[in-house]
């Protein structure tokens, strides 16, 4: 059932060989050991880690030092000012205690999405792909009918239908769970499958270990970048999910995040006021925060996928080829067919 | 041929899925939707009789007389009918009548912006892995920005600068209100002119992903053997990124693009929300704080059907497009 060719998703397994030879290239050695499942520092990982790190201080210790975000003052809609960094709300709350709040809400639910829809996917992905036959069949099908299925309306469909007063944080958590883990699922499971027939876990096998064993010990840590990386983009869609749930007046009631930051915004009229600085900030929190976790998973990337590494490197080499070929045809061209060492350098 | 029939069955089975969630839900989930829903029918207006009644016992559950697998044979039975019920908040408009009423607004809206993005974000992405590590990469953290932010938040901020700062667009619905409804210029203009920022959100939200999906496929491709032979045999390069290269990288996008039709549509709900668009996003919200549990599941398992119709569409043109798919199952 599935589109996607195994032999089109970057695959753990070559990945040894491929740094191999990228070593002799460069005449640096691989990294060894564990250190080969760290993303190497560069700007674009320095950048995203700067920014989760901001955020996620922001939720947790910002709560501590601004004040009551409920506390209604007698003063209306009032934009950035000394005392109100952020500017007020309609009913004079202040909006910058609201953000801290709010971001704190928001981080904590995308956390308990990703590590639920995590285990999910994990669980469906490789313990189906591992046992094979029939329980993979099944849990395939299961997995590609969620994929189909489009998440949202079935998530508002379900929102819907539960009152209010019984909508808490978890029964959202698990809601958006339930409709995100499917996209990994399958994932996780080509992924299994090419592991899966590894002489060394055929090995473990025959000696005896136990079904749990085998994938927890042989096969889990082959798949952690990926899963690294599926849980990253699980947090960001959890984040976004919820936020547009809580939009729509829709979230968990009683508690506050981003999203329900946004609907009083556009239910104050802040729009029609011209009150940007009362919907512009959560936006950009969760853009900002989403940004940087995606510029962590390009990093992760690298690792599942050295081609798209390796290939930068290869260009690299081409490109200089190319300009060397270049100049020195400019040179032969200008010296009539002599090229010599003092054109070739008038050429650059 | 036993491709096509195997995705026929599949997506048959998914259909099924999606039917029985539909069964399942309402009856799973504590509260009484039934007398809720009566309630407000009366209110309206409306006559309960007890056919009523045992209508939508079948559809929404609450009705305990019969055993739960009559009920769900009696449930099926009344969807191939087509019969949906009375929507409440459209009183005394049939469902299937209020569905497709907002149905063209949606179907234009999404599918035009969603074919744009596509178009667009694969051409850009080609022309970006065609030159891994140039300048043109710093693209790709942008477009990932781009794909964080929220749909509606974008909406908003898009509606904030284009149309109330700068005053270039109506700041929402679908269409002039002084207008009729018809295929004449002036309504036809005033749709463009309502539609154009909500088709630029999902555009914009949704191009992303086009782009670094065909980037990433272009990339890998570029290494292919194939690719060295071409420029071994002294083609132009136009010709090698047009004929070889693009026309095996987009493979996977024509894949996704069933899947990312699930999103937009999911997005877009939200997005028309924003900008009170008559759609069927709009019309699913509406229903959702009206109670008006009738017409909720009507239009989630429409949106369903829709998704799946797509998919299943795009799947059959894949096995035809790329014969690897036909040969490998």
């Amino acid at each position: 059932m599935t589109n996607l060719k195994p032999s089109s998703e970057p695959s753990v397994a070559d990945s040894a060989e491929l740094l191999a030879e990228t070593s002799t290239e460069t005449g640096r050695r691989p990294r060894a050991g564990w250190r080969m499942l760290l993303p190497t520092m560069t700007p674009w990982l320095a950048i995203g880690l700067g920014l989760i790190i901001a955020i996620a201080l922001f939720g947790l210790i910002g709560p501590h030092l601004v004040g009551d975000p409920r506390a209604i003052r007698d003063m209306g809609l009032t934009g950035p000012s000394a005392e109100f960094w952020l500017g007020t709300t309609q009913t004079g709350q202040d909006v910058l205690a609201q953000l801290a709040y709010a971001t704190r809400g928001s981080l904590q639910i995308g956390v308990i999405v990703g590590l639920l829809a995590t285990a999910l996917s994990a669980f469906f992905g490789i313990y189906g792909a591992y046992r094979g036959r029939v329980v993979d069949e099944a849990f395939s099908l299961f997995t590609n009918v969620f994929l189909v299925i489009p998440g949202l309306p079935l998530v508002i469909v379900i929102s819907g239908f539960v009152p209010a007063e019984s909508r808490g944080l978890w029964t959202i958590a698990i809601v958006l769970a339930i409709t995100s883990w499917a996209g990994s699922a399958r994932v996780l499971r080509a992924q299994t499958l090419s592991v899966r027939n590894r002489d060394y876990v055929a090995a473990s096998q025959v000696s005896g270990e136990r079904p749990w064993r085998v994938i927890v010990v042989e096969i889990l840590p082959n798949l952690l970048p990926v899963i690294a990386s599926q849980f990253v983009f699980a947090v960001i869609a959890a984040i976004l999910g919820e936020a547009g749930l809580s939009f729509i007046g829709l979230g968990a009631s009683n508690s506050s995040t981003l999203g329900t930051m946004l609907f009083y915004a556009q239910n104050g009229f802040a729009l029609s006021l011209g009150a940007w600085w009362w919907f512009i900030p959560p936006g950009l929190i969760i853009a900002l925060f989403g940004t940087g976790l995606s510029l962590v998973n390009f990093s992760i990337d690298e690792i599942i996928n050295p081609k798209l590494k390796n290939l930068r490197l290869h260009r690299k080499r081409a490109r200089r080829a190319a300009r060397l070929e270049r100049e020195l045809a400019q040179a032969t061209r200008r010296n009539g067919g002599v090229p010599t060492q003092t054109a070739k350098e008038s050429a650059r | 041929m036993s491709y096509f029939l195997r995705k026929i069955g599949f997506y048959a089975v998914a259909l099924w899925a999606a039917l029985t969630l539909n069964f399942a839900i309402p009856r799973m989930l504590p509260g009484n939707p039934v007398d809720i829903l009566l309630a407000k029918l009366q209110q309206r207006g409306g006559t309960v009789t007890p056919e009523t009644r045992e209508a939508y016992a079948l559809l929404l559950g609450g009705d305990d007389s019969l055993p739960l697998w009559r009920q769900y044979i009696d449930y099926l039975g009344n969807l191939f009918q087509g019969d949906l019920g009375v929507s409440v908040s459209y009183y005394p408009a049939p469902v299937s009548e209020v569905i497709a009423q907002s149905l063209p607004w949606t179907v234009v809206l999404v599918g035009l912006a969603t074919v744009i993005a596509a178009v667009l974000g694969v051409a850009l992405g080609a022309f970006v892995g065609w030159k891994p590590g140039t300048w043109l990469d710093s693209l790709i953290p942008a477009t990932t920005l781009l794909a964080a932010v929220p749909y509606f938040w974008l909406a908003l901020l898009l509606t904030y600068l284009l149309a109330r700062v700068l005053g270039w667009f109506p700041l929402q619905g679908g269409y002039d209100v002084v207008l009729t409804p018809g295929w004449n210029a002036e309504f036809i203009g005033s749709a463009i002119t309502y539609g154009f920022l909500p088709a630029l959100t999902i555009v914009l939200a949704s191009i992303g992903g086009w782009l670094l999906g065909m980037r990433n496929m272009m990339v890998s491709t570029l290494s292919e053997d194939y690719i060295l032979t071409a420029e071994a045999k002294g083609l132009s390069p136009r010709k090698i990124l047009r004929s070889y290269a693009s026309r095996n990288a987009v493979l996977p996008s024509v894949a996704g693009f069933a899947i990312s039709l699930g999103f937009v549509v999911s997005g877009s709900v939200i997005t028309e929300q924003v900008f009170s668009y008559p759609g069927i996003g709009g019309r699913l919200l509406g229903a959702v704080s009206n109670n008006d549990y009738a017409l909720m599941q009507g239009l989630f398992l429409f949106i369903t059907l829709a998704v799946l119709g797509a998919n299943l569409v795009v799947d059959l043109l894949y096995g035809l497009i790329d014969p690897r798919t036909r040969a490998r199952s």
